[in-house]
């Protein structure tokens, strides 16, 4: 009887926290679309979506600019990142023997360790020089931010695929070698397609720590908020846009950074369904017997 | 056993939790100020200091901007309203204005540009984008990349109250949302131009004189400096009790050695 009621607590405490944390993201999102609302409304939402103007003092408030932002940003980064921390989670699970590995982790671990405040000084210093001297401009640019973004995502990508590289069975690998296959024949035919899932949503982790990151970007960004023509030009991201912002804006403005606060909401889930109907399509791959 | 003992660690900390709260309810006299950005550091350091010796006043100091700073001094949601611009006849209504001190609006330009003099004029075209390159004002022959701050920060706001007028800034200068920021990029770019204020003002960039005359502490002091705005308390009405006691505070030895340390310029009399 005192067995069963206890069981019962327990169910019921540990199902009252994973509640609580629904909760706190419940009024969370009430919060942001209470606040922007107003702005969304009295600004009108097509306006507010694609109007290209962003000025709180004459009371205009267009974030297309920044979702373009944000988006490029985002996107470039990846391209730098995926390649690179994908290859090197191979190296570290596949290929190196254990001294390396050990060596290697926590190096790669310390890379997320460094506060986002070192990484964007260290951009504005070295990086914004060098892109301005070898790619003209002012140096403050897409590609400024997204190298930068790059090697802040690198930690999080490599340590999760490492993990899924890792946990791929031991069985595909010698059933690959024996069959025949050279060793890098089955990293690529095999291990790597098995672990595909699991990099994919490394990728989707890195990508939302490059969405929502604003210190750094900010510092390098240049956060003019017009559409950027080049990736040499400077872009303001939504992030960097509310963080500018936020300290002084009173009224309309301050509803109308909440507001953008909802559109970046509503721009990771949209990644995210993308990301997850990848992740899907490819598991059943895995797992149906293509390997 | 276990379970007792989460039981007495919850109420441990709703104990601790509530005495916080009731302690913040009670207590001292508070004074709140709400204002300028560009004001908020020097009124904090001044809260600070005069909590030293005043344990019975608690003072709160918050940002928000100078429209902010006067609407709620003016409201009497705060005690005290802090501007970083002069008031004009139509808010100035029944506001009481202390100025603590004045601080002056720098042009900075890389160590390297050789261009160290400008006009308001040439200022106004720089930023609002009609001159495009150094060698239009005496400089090499160069594209000028504009530094300025984000919308709603004090220094931008005095910067194109005084200097901008009527014209825009215009819409691709580099936004940086600090003053450290903006010296940072004027550093590593020769042909950067930016603004800070006097008080952060360091060696590693150049100033540059506007109209013949650079910024000092008393080209500043006696008005000669254009670039300059007043640090404005606001209060409503005639102070009285703790509040009249701060604000004379602020006026005597103690508190001006802490404006002096900030680089707050008291104007001659």
């Amino acid at each position: 009887m005192g067995k069963s009621i206890s069981e019962a607590l327990i169910e019921k405490s540990l199902f009252l926290t994973a509640l609580l944390s629904c909760f706190i993201i419940l009024v969370i999102l009430c919060f942001i679309f209470i606040e922007g609302f107003p702005a969304i409304h009295e600004y009108g939402v097509v306006k507010f979506l694609f109007g290209n103007v962003w000025a709180p003092n004459d009371g205009e408030f267009g974030v297309f600019s920044m979702i373009v932002g944000s988006l490029c940003v985002t996107v470039f980064a990846l391209i730098i990142s995926v390649p690179l921390s994908i290859l090197c989670a191979t190296f570290m699970a596949e290929v190196a023997n254990t001294k390396v590995r050990n060596f290697l982790k926590p190096v790669i671990q310390t890379l997320s360790g460094i506060p986002s405040v070192v990484y964007g000084f260290f951009g504005l210093i070295i990086l914004v020089p060098f892109v301005r001297l070898h790619f003209g401009g002012t140096g403050f640019s897409i590609l400024t931010a997204a190298i930068i973004l790059s090697v802040m995502i690198l930690p999080t990508i490599i340590s999760v695929s490492y993990d899924s590289l890792r946990a791929v069975p031991q069985e595909y690998r010698e059933a690959s070698l024996g069959l025949g296959a050279t060793s890098w024949q089955t990293i690529r035919n095999v291990t790597i397609p098995a672990a595909l899932p699991g990099i994919i949503t490394a990728i989707i982790l890195g990508m939302g720590r490059a969405v929502g990151e604003t210190l750094a970007v900010i510092m390098v960004v240049g956060n003019v908020a017009k559409v950027p023509d080049s990736i040499f030009a400077p872009a303001r991201t939504l992030t960097s846009n509310i963080a500018l912002e936020m300290s002084y804006a009173t009224g309309i403005h301050y509803n109308a950074l909440f507001a953008t606060a909802v559109i970046l909401f509503i721009l990771i889930m949209i990644l995210l369904v993308i990301a997850k109907y990848i992740q899907r399509k490819y598991s059943i791959d895995a797992a149906g017997g293509t390997l | 056993m276990k379970r007792n003992r989460i039981i007495a660690s919850i109420i441990f900390i709703v104990i601790i939790i509530g005495g916080m709260l009731s302690l913040g309810f009670g207590g001292p006299e508070r004074i709140d100020i709400v204002g300028s950005t560009s004001v908020q550091p020097v009124a904090e350091k001044l809260a600070e200091e005069y909590g030293i010796n005043h344990s019975d006043v608690k003072i709160n100091v918050q940002g928000g901007g100078s429209s902010l700073g006067i609407k709620t001094a003016h409201e009497g949601i705060a005690d005290i309203g802090m501007s970083s611009k002069e008031l004009d006849d139509s808010n100035k209504q029944d506001l009481k204005e202390y100025e603590i001190g004045r601080d002056g609006i720098v042009l900075v330009v890389n160590a390297n540009n050789n261009v160290s003099d400008l006009t308001k004029d040439q200022l106004k075209g720089i930023f609002s984008g009609k001159i495009t390159s150094w060698k239009d004002v005496g400089g090499s022959d160069n594209k000028i990349n504009v530094v300025v701050r984000e919308a709603g920060s004090g220094t931008l706001d005095a910067f194109e109250g005084i200097v901008m007028g009527d014209a825009k800034i215009k819409s691709d200068a580099i936004v940086q949302s600090s003053t450290e920021a903006v010296k940072q990029s004027v550093k590593q770019d020769e042909n950067a131009i930016g603004f800070v204020s006097f008080a952060h003002m360091s060696n590693d960039v150049n100033a540059i004189k506007v109209g013949g005359i650079s910024p000092t502490i008393e080209t500043i002091a006696d008005g000669s400096y254009e670039l300059q705005r007043p640090f404005l308390f606001l209060v409503k009405g005639e102070p009285t009790g703790e509040l009249k006691e701060f604000i004379e505070w602020t006026n005597g030895a103690e508190a001006q050695k802490i404006l002096e340390s900030e680089k707050i310029i008291k104007l001659d009399e």
